[in-house]
């Protein structure tokens, strides 16, 4: 049962991804990716980590699709088509990620995985414990610097977006 | 982890998509477009960690860790990338990336 929920889901994945960045709608496209988001939530679930499914689908699948659909609200027209590369470009990038897959493929393959037999479920307290750990192996350090950065990018992000407003605001003109 | 499914197959399915996404970052023209190859990137990264995590050392939880600071990064990445599109729309009225040449010089 597993087995076939993990093909339809490995399916799902690499069909709306190759869609995501082939179509030439651009809504289309963000609308795939936010297909592909889901089916790899739906992988996590599979291997147990409800809390990371949970983040991925509020997170990535929530948030960030949304942000994007917004911006491309805000700058295309919606029955624009986008404009593709060349042919000639496209092949060759083709076929360089054909050979880097199959160079990752037989690295993957060659390598003998030392596979734990064990199957333990995590809860979401065992995650939350070891993120504000002070001890050996904790990452409350990281987790400090994350929620700085999120800071500084929130406020960067404002700046920027405002622009020339502000900057006309504090210089004015004599 | 998935009974009757090897790390292999799952390796091999994320190793797909993160080609997907290069080949998406080098052939689009449209900062959009870029930035969506980019997430499909970052996401085959963060479930490269945790089928590691979970397949390989199932009682530590440092590749979930290190998941959950990637997808933050992502959101932080994803919020400037926006502001900053849209303020270029703003100043040339266009997203495609043969136009940007403003921050070249």
């Amino acid at each position: 049962m597993e087995r076939i929920i993990f093909y339809c889901l490995a399916i799902a994945i690499i069909v709306f991804a190759i869609a995501s960045v082939t179509s030439r709608k651009m809504l289309r496209s963000v609308v795939y990716l936010s297909f592909v988001l889901i089916s790899i939530a739906g992988i996590f679930f599979l291997v147990d980590y409800n809390f990371l499914a949970a983040i991925q689908l509020t997170v990535y699948a929530g948030g960030i699709v949304v942000l994007i659909i917004f911006s491309v609200l805000l700058v295309h027209h919606i029955e624009m088509e986008l404009e593709m590369a060349r042919a000639s470009k496209k092949i060759l990038t083709a076929i360089a990620c054909l050979i880097g897959l199959g160079v990752f493929l037989t690295a993957i393959y060659s390598y003998d995985f030392n596979v734990a037999g064990n199957s333990l479920t995590t809860t979401t307290s065992d995650i939350g414990n070891g993120l504000l750990n002070y001890g050996a192996g904790g990452f409350i350090l990281p987790f400090e610097v994350i929620s700085v950065l999120l800071l500084a990018a929130m406020i960067g992000s404002i700046v920027i977006a405002k622009g020339k407003k502000l900057t006309e605001k504090n210089n004015p003109a004599p | 982890m998935i009974t009757g499914i090897s790390i292999y197959e799952i390796l091999t399915v994320t190793s797909i998509l993160f080609f997907i996404g290069v080949y998406g970052f080098i052939t689009r023209t449209n900062l959009i477009s870029i930035l969506i190859s980019v997430e499909l990137i970052l996401n085959a990264a963060v479930v490269n960690f945790v089928i590691i995590n979970k397949y390989l050392f199932p009682e530590v939880l440092q590749g979930v860790y290190f998941s959950i600071f990637i997808i933050a990064v992502a959101a932080a990445e994803t919020a400037l990338a926006v502001s900053i599109i849209i303020n270029l729309y703003r100043q040339i009225s266009s997203v495609e990336v043969k136009d940007i040449e403003t921050m070249k010089y």
